[in-house]
C-alpha cells in the first residue's frame, strides 16, 4: 500500500473518530454560549511536551469540555505524525526540515504556521565542587566534544593547559534527542558530528547524577534541568567571541547566549485550526497567555520583540481561514 | 517453557552429599552469589522507591491528574484507569482467542500436517520476539486499516498479540496435564469430540488457564514499549472513556515523570512505581493461590 492512501485512511478514520467524539463531548457543553469541546492531538519535541502540557492545563480551567492530549514522540517523530495530519499540532525544538520534512507535509496538503513559544538555553555543566571551570569558549567546547578528539582528548589539561592533569568525565544526550542535533551542531559545525565516547543518555537526570557526583565531570542539557539542580550543579559560561556569557533567562531571550540559546517552537495545521473550534481555541489561549504558561512550567518567556513575532505569526492562522 | 507448577526440582546439594571437592564449592559460591545478587538490586530498587515515594502515596495519586502547573499534586488517575481499560479489553481479546487457538492444536490439530508443524514452530518464537516488535506490527495494521494509532483499542490489540503466544502455550500446557483416561473415558461413553473438550477437558485445565493468563496479563501491565511506539501519549487531563478515547498507562506515566527535572515528579514516579509494584505481586499472587488450590492432581 503506498503512502498517500495508507495516510488518506488514517485520515478518514481519525476525522470518524473525531465526529465521534464531537458528538461525545457536545452533550455536555452544549447550553453555554461560546464554550467550545473536542479533542486536541499534539505530538513531538519532549523538551516542549511540558510547555504544551501545561498550556492544555490552565486551557481546561477555562474551556473543561476540551482534551488536549501530549505525546513525545520526538520532533522528528511529531513532524512524521503532523504532516500526515494526525495531528493537530507538533511540538518542536528545531526548525522543520526543509529538505525532508516539508515536501511530506506539502505532498499530504498539511498546511501550517510555525510559532516560536519560548526559549532554551543549552547548558553546560559541571560539578558545583569544581573550581577550575568558570567559562569556556567555543574551540574548547568543540575540543572536548569534536569526533576528531575521541580516545585522545582525555584530560582536561588537554583542553586547556591552566585546567589540571585529571581525566575528562562526559555526560551528553543520546543521540536520538533534538538537545543533541542542536548541541552538535552549534559546537562542533555539524549536526550529529559528536565523539562518542561519552555517558550518553536520553534521561538527563542520569547526567545531572553524574555531573553533580564528580568533580572532573562535564556535561549538557536544557536549562530547566540545571535551573533544577543549581545547588549540586556550576553553569559554565560560554565565550563565542565576545567575552563569557552565563546561560539565564534574559542572555537566552536576548540572543546573547550564542551558539547555545536556542527557540523552541510549536506547527499549528492551519486546516486544523480552521476546521476545528477547538483547536483555534486552544492555540489563541496558548498565544495569549504563552508569558504565564512559560513561566508555570519553568520554561524561559520569549522577549518583548519575539512576543510581538509571535503575535504577527499568529495572525497568519485567522487571515487564511 | 516449563509448565505452570508441575515440575518441582529437588535441590541440589552438592556440598552435603559426598561430592565436596574445591570445584563444586566454588561452583556454590557462585551461585550463590548471584542469588544474592538479584535478591539485593531488588531490594534496593524497593527500598529507594519506597523511601523517594512515601510521601507521595497519598489520595492524590489515585483522584487526580498528572499536573505540569502543580507538580506536588500530580496525580496517576488517567494512567490508572488508562490501564485498567486496556488490560481488561486486552484480557476480553487474548484470553478466549487464546484458549481457542491452543485447543484446537492440543485436541484437534494433526500434529504431522507440515502447516500445523509450521505453526507450533512460529508459536514458540513468537513468545520470545521483543515486546516493540509487536507495537510495529500493530503500528502498520493499525495504518493500514485505518484504525487511529493512539486509541484505547489499537493499544489493546498490541498488548493482546503480545501475550497470545503466551496464553496459548500455557493453555496448551494445561491441557496436556489433563490426563487421556478422562477424554477416553468421556468418548467411551458417548459424548462427541467437542463435548469431551467443553465439558471434561477445557473445565479441568481452567486452573493452569487462569494462572497463565493472570500472569500475561501481568506482563502486559507492566509494558511500555509498544504503547510508546504506538506513539503514547504522555499528558492526559480526561478519564478514557471509551475504545476511541486517548489513553495513557501507568508504565508510560513513570517512564514520562522520571524524565522531568522537578524533583517533586520524580517523587511521584516512585509513588506509582510502588503501586505498579502492588499490583504485580497481586497479581502474582492471585495466580499462585488459584494454582494451588483448585490445581488438581491426578
Amino acid at each position: 500500500m503506498n503512502a498517500s492512501t495508507s495516510s488518506r485512511f488514517a485520515a478518514l478514520g481519525a476525522s470518524a473518530l473525531l465526529l465521534l467524539l464531537a458528538a461525545c463531548g457536545g452533550q455536555d457543553d452544549s447550553s453555554s454560549g461560546d464554550s467550545v469541546s473536542g479533542e486536541v492531538v499534539a505530538d513531538g519535541s519532549s523538551t516542549v511536551g511540558p510547555l504544551t502540557s501545561a498550556a492544555g492545563e490552565l486551557f481546561k480551567e477555562e474551556q473543561s469540555g476540551v482534551n488536549v492530549s501530549v505525546a513525545t514522540s520526538g520532533t522528528g517523530g511529531g513532524f512524521e505524525k503532523f504532516c500526515q495530519g494526525s495531528t493537530d499540532l507538533s511540538n518542536a525544538s528545531r526548525p522543520i526540515d526543509e529538505a525532508e520534512e516539508v515536501p511530506v507535509c506539502k505532498d499530504n496538503g498539511v498546511d501550517y504556521v510555525e510559532l516560536q513559544v519560548a526559549n532554551d538555553a543549552l547548558t553546560v555543566v559541571v560539578s558545583a565542587e569544581n573550581d577550575f571551570v568558570d567559562c569556556l569558549t567555543i574551540e574548547e567546547l568543540n575540543t572536548i566534544w569534536g569526533p576528531e578528539s575521541e580516545g585522545k582528548i582525555t584530560k582536561w589539561s588537554q583542553v586547556n593547559p591552566e585546567f589540571p592533569d585529571e581525566p575528562l568525565e562526559l555526560y551528553g544526550a543520546g543521540t536520538d534527542s533534538g538537545t543533541f542535533d542542536y548541541f552538535t551542531e552549534a559546537v562542533n559545525g555539524e549536526e550529529g558530528a559528536s565523539r562518542s565516547d561519552y555517558n550518553a543518555t536520553e534521561d538527563d537526570n542520569v547526567t545531572v547524577q553524574g555531573v553533580s557526583g564528580s568533580e572532573y565531570a562535564l556535561g549538557y542539557f536544557g536549562y530547566t534541568y540545571y535551573e533544577e539542580n543549581a545547588d549540586e550543579l556550576k553553569a559554565v559560561a560560554i565565550d563565542s567571541g565576545d567575552g563569557c556569557v552565563e546561560p539565564n533567562p534574559d542572555t537566552a531571550a536576548d540572543g546573547s547566549y550564542t551558539p547555545l540559546a536556542r527557540p523552541l517552537f510549536i506547527y499549528v495545521s492551519k486546516q486544523a485550526y480552521a476546521e476545528k473550534p477547538q483547536v483555534a481555541a486552544f492555540v489563541d489561549y496558548y498565544v495569549a497567555n504563552d508569558a504565564e504558561i512559560a513561566e508555570v512550567a519553568k520554561f524561559i518567556p520569549l522577549s518583548d520583540d519575539q512576543r510581538s513575532q509571535l503575535e504577527d505569526a499568529a495572525a497568519g492562522l485567522d487571515s487564511s481561514a | 517453557m516449563a509448565s505452570i507448577g508441575s515440575i518441582a526440582t529437588a535441590p541440589l546439594r552438592a556440598s552435603r552429599e559426598g561430592d565436596k571437592n574445591a570445584k563444586s564449592i566454588v561452583f556454590l559460591g557462585v551461585l550463590w552469589f548471584t542469588v544474592l545478587f538479584s535478591v539485593l538490586s531488588l531490594a534496593v530498587l524497593l527500598v529507594t522507591s519506597f523511601l523517594d515515594g512515601s510521601t507521595r502515596l497519598d489520595a492524590n495519586l489515585f483522584t487526580r491528574y498528572s499536573s505540569i502547573v502543580l507538580p506536588e499534586l500530580a496525580g496517576a488517575r488517567a494512567a490508572i484507569l488508562g490501564s485498567a481499560l486496556v488490560i481488561v479489553l486486552t484480557a476480553v481479546m487474548a484470553i478466549p482467542l487464546g484458549v481457542a487457538a491452543a485447543v484446537y492444536l492440543e485436541e484437534f490439530a494433526d500434529s504431522r500436517r507440515w502447516y500445523n508443524k509450521l505453526i507450533e514452530v512460529n508459536l514458540t518464537n513468537l513468545a520470545a520476539v521483543p515486546a516493540i516488535v509487536y507495537g510495529m506490527l500493530t503500528a502498520g495494521v493499525a495504518l493500514s486499516i485505518g484504525l487511529p494509532r493512539r486509541v484505547v483499542l489499537t493499544g489493546a490489540i498490541a498488548l493482546a498479540l503480545l501475550i497470545l503466544p503466551v496464553i496459548i502455550i500455557t493453555t496448551r500446557e494445561a491441557m496436556r496435564a489433563v490426563p487421556q483416561e478422562i477424554r477416553q473415558g468421556s468418548l467411551a461413553l458417548g459424548a462427541t469430540p467437542l463435548q469431551t473438550v467443553w465439558r471434561q477437558t477445557l473445565p479441568a485445565a481452567v486452573p493452569g488457564i487462569a494462572t497463565g493468563s493472570i500472569l500475561a496479563l501481568s506482563r502486559a501491565l507492566g509494558e511500555a514499549a509498544p504503547l510508546l511506539l504506538l506513539g503514547g501519549l504522555v499528558f492526559v487531563s480526561y478519564d478514557p472513556n471509551g475504545l476511541f478515547s486517548g489513553y495513557t498507562v501507568l508504565p508510560i506515566q513513570i517512564y514520562n515523570w522520571a524524565k522531568e527535572p522537578q524533583l517533586a515528579f520524580q517523587q511521584v514516579a516512585s509513588a506509582a512505581i510502588i503501586l505498579m509494584l502492588a499490583l504485580l505481586l497481586l497479581m502474582n499472587a492471585v495466580a499462585i493461590v488459584i494454582r494451588n488450590r483448585y490445581q488438581k492432581r491426578w
